[in-house]
C-alpha cells in the first residue's frame, strides 16, 4: 500500500509552490518531511491529502489517481491531523473524535453505537479516555493534539498525515506525541509528518524526505539521508552534529 | 463534565416551554381561552365530536388566536434553526440567519410592494422573492471571488450587498407617500404578526417545514462543517454541496418568516445561544432544542406584543429590548468560550 506523489507540481490556483516532487509513503513506515519555513511543506501535504488539486503530475493511492476518488473514499484511506486550531464551539473531546466517523456514515445518519465505541477506543488508545467529556476549549494544547490524532484514528485510515504535530507542544508533550507514531506504523499504518526539528526525524522516523528549493531534494532511510551536510544545504545554515558512545546522534542549529 | 442536560433533557425542556407559551398565549387577550378548553377544542377537531364550547370560543381558537400562535411558533423555530445552522456554517457564534442579506432583500421587496400599493399577498410575495434573490446574488458574487477564505468572503459580500439593499429601502421610504405608505413601511420593517389569519399559514408552513426539515436532517454533518474547511473535507465531508443546501434551506425559512412577520431580529441570534447553554454545541442535540425553544420564545414575545399595551408593540422592538440584556447575560455567564 502506497501513497505516492509522482512528478508533482503543487500550489494554489495561480501560484506554483513546488514542482517535480516525487515521494512515496509506504505502509508500516514513518516518513518525516523536513524543509525550511515557507518551503511548501503544508502545501505539499494538502495536495497529497487531495485537499488541493495537483497543478501537474499526480498523487496516487495504491496506483489510483487520488483526483478520481470521492471526498469520502479519500477520507477512508487517509487521516489528517492538522495543527490544533482554536474552535469557536466547546465540543467535548469525544464529540470531536466522533466526527472522525463522518466518512463512514450516511449524509443524514446519526452516529451509531459502533461509531461511539470506535471513538471511545481511539481516545483510550491515546491514553486520554479521561478527557472524553471535557470541552476541547478547556484542555491543553498537547491534549488537543492527542484528541486530533484520536479523531484521525477513528477515521480508520490506512495512512496518517500529520502537519507539524509538535509545533505548539512543550518539550515533554513533543515526546509523548512523537512516540505514538512508531506504534501506529507497527500496526500497519503509513505515517507522514512534517517537522522543524531534524531530531524528531532522526529519533522517530524510518524514512526522511527533504523538501527545499521547491522540490524533494532527497528521500530514503534516515541513516543515509539525514546528514549534517544535507541539513546544512537544506536550511542554508550551519548545523552541528553531536554523537554519544552508543552512536546516537543529535543535530544542533547554528 | 458533560454539557447541561443532554438531548432528551433539551427536548423535554423545550417542549415544556413551548406548551407553557401556548397555554399562556391562548389565555391572554380580550377573550381568554383556558388550557382545558383549548385541549377540548383540539380534541373535538381531531375526533369530529362536538366540543361543547361556544361558537365564539371556537372562532377565537381556530380563526383568530390559533393562526397567530401557529405563525409565531413557525417563525420562531425557523429563525432559531437557521441561526444555529449559520453560526456553525460560518464558525462564528455572533452570526444571525440574515447575515447573507435575506432580511435586507426581503425588506426591499416589501417596501417596494408597499410603494407600488400592492395588496398584502403581493407584498409578501415580493418580500419572499427579495430575500431569496438577495442571498442568491450574494452567493454568486461571493463564490466568484476566488481569493482567500471562502466563508469570510461570503460574509463580507453579504454585509456589503445588505447595506446596498438597505440604501434601496431608504430610497423607497424617501420616495413614499408620508401619510399612508411610510407608516406602513415603518410598521412592516419593525415586524408584527397582527392580522395573521388562516390563509396566511399555508404560504408560511410550506417553505418553513421544508427548510427546517433539511436543516434538522443535516444536523449531524453540521458538527463537521463547523470545523475549518480543509479539516471538514479531510474527514470526508463534501463541504461545497452541503454548504449550498444549508444556505438554501436557511434562506428559505428566513425569507418565509420575514415575508409573513416582517423583520424580527435577535431571535435567530439569541435562541441558539440559549440552546447551547442548555445542551452544548453538538448539533445533533442543539438543533431540535433550538427549534422548540425558538417556537416558544417567539410565541411568548408575540403574546407580550399584543397584550402588554393598548396598542400592538412591534415585535422587532420587543425582541431587541429583551434580546440585548439576555445576550449580555449570556456573554457574562459563558465561561470564557462560547458555551
Amino acid at each position: 500500500m502506497t501513497l505516492a506523489a509522482k512528478n508533482l507540481t503543487y500550489g494554489y490556483r495561480d501560484t506554483t509552490v513546488g514542482s517535480g516532487a516525487t515521494l512515496a509513503i509506504e505502509a508500516r513506515e514513518v516518513t518525516a518531511l523536513l524543509g525550511p519555513n515557507g518551503g511548501g511543506k503544508t502545501t505539499l501535504l494538502k495536495t497529497m491529502l487531495g485537499l488541493l488539486s495537483p497543478l501537474g503530475g499526480a498523487v496516487t493511492l495504491d496506483g489510483h489517481d487520488l483526483e478520481g476518488l470521492s471526498v469520502t473514499d479519500r477520507a477512508k484511506a487517509i487521516g489528517y491531523v492538522p495543527q490544533a486550531s482554536a474552535s469557536p464551539f466547546a465540543f467535548t473531546a469525544s464529540e470531536i473524535v466522533l466526527m472522525g466517523r463522518t466518512a463512514h456514515a450516511g449524509l443524514f445518519a446519526a452516529p451509531t453505537a459502533k461509531d461511539r465505541e470506535i471513538a471511545a477506543s481511539a481516545l483510550d488508545r491515546l491514553g486520554i479516555a479521561h478527557l472524553s467529556e471535557r470541552p476541547i476549549t478547556m484542555i491543553s494544547g498537547g491534549e488537543r493534539q492527542l484528541v486530533l490524532i484520536a479523531r484521525a484514528l477513528a477515521q480508520a485510515p490506512r495512512f496518517l498525515v500529520l502537519d507539524e504535530p509538535t509545533a505548539s507542544l512543550d518539550f515533554g508533550n513533543q515526546g509523548k506525541v512523537m512516540r505514538r507514531l512508531g506504534g501506529f506504523a507497527e500496526e500497519g499504518l503509513g505515517v507522514l509528518f512534517t517537522t522543524h526539528d531534524p531530531n524528531h526525524a532522526a529519533r522517530f522516523a524510518d524514512r526522511v524526505a527533504l523538501l527545499g528549493r521547491g522540490t524533494i531534494l532527497a528521500q530514503g532511510p534516515v541513516r543515509e539521508h539525514l546528514t549534517s551536510e544535507a541539513l546544512a544545504d537544506l536550511y542554508a545554515a550551519p548545523v552541528d552534529l553531536v554523537r554519544d558512545e552508543a552512536g546516537r546522534s543529535a543535530y544542533l542549529p547554528g | 463534565m458533560r454539557h447541561g442536560i443532554g438531548a432528551l433533557g433539551g427536548i423535554a425542556l423545550g417542549t415544556a416551554m413551548l406548551a407553557l407559551s401556548v397555554a399562556i398565549a391562548f389565555s391572554v387577550g380580550r377573550f381568554p381561552v383556558g388550557f382545558a378548553d383549548l385541549v377540548r377544542a383540539l380534541w373535538a377537531a381531531a375526533s369530529g365530536a362536538p366540543s361543547g364550547l361556544s361558537p365564539a370560543a371556537e372562532a377565537v381558537i381556530f380563526n383568530i388566536r390559533g393562526p397567530r400562535v401557529v405563525a409565531a411558533i413557525l417563525c420562531g423555530a425557523a429563525l432559531a434553526v437557521a441561526g444555529a445552522a449559520f453560526q456553525g456554517l460560518f464558525r462564528n457564534p455572533l452570526v444571525s440567519p440574515d447575515i447573507l442579506g435575506a432580511s435586507s432583500g426581503a425588506a426591499l421587496g416589501a417596501v417596494l410592494g408597499i410603494f407600488l400599493s400592492l395588496g398584502i399577498f403581493g407584498i409578501q410575495a415580493l418580500a419572499f422573492g427579495g430575500g431569496l434573490l438577495a442571498v442568491a446574488l450574494v452567493y454568486m458574487i461571493g463564490s466568484s471571488i476566488r481569493s482567500g477564505d471562502t466563508v469570510l468572503i461570503l460574509v463580507l459580500t453579504g454585509v456589503v450587498v445588505g447595506s446596498l439593499l438597505g440604501a434601496g429601502v431608504g430610497l423607497m421610504k424617501y420616495l413614499a407617500d408620508p401619510y399612508n405608505q411610510l407608516p406602513a413601511m415603518t410598521f412592516w420593517l419593525l415586524g408584527s404578526l397582527a392580522g395573521t389569519d388562516r390563509s396566511d399559514l399555508a404560504p408560511l408552513f410550506g417553505p418553513i417545514a421544508l427548510g427546517t426539515a433539511v436543516l434538522l436532517a443535516l444536523r449531524w454533518r453540521m458538527n463537521v462543517l463547523s470545523l475549518p474547511e480543509e479539516e471538514a473535507r479531510a474527514l470526508g465531508l463534501a463541504t461545497g454541496p452541503i454548504r449550498i443546501a444549508i444556505v438554501a434551506a436557511a434562506t428559505l425559512v428566513t425569507s418565509a418568516s420575514v415575508a409573513a412577520a416582517g423583520i424580527i431580529g435577535w431571535v435567530g441570534l439569541i435562541v441558539p445561544h440559549m440552546a447551547r447553554f442548555l445542551v452544548g454545541p453538538e448539533f445533533g442535540r442543539l438543533m431540535p432544542t433550538a427549534a422548540l425553544l425558538g417556537g416558544g420564545y417567539m410565541l411568548a414575545i408575540d403574546t407580550l406584543a399584543r397584550s402588554a399595551a393598548q396598542v400592538e408593540i412591534p415585535l422587532g422592538i420587543l425582541t431587541a429590548a429583551i434580546g440585548t440584556p439576555v445576550f449580555i447575560w449570556l456573554l457574562a455567564s459563558s465561561r470564557k468560550t462560547w458555551t
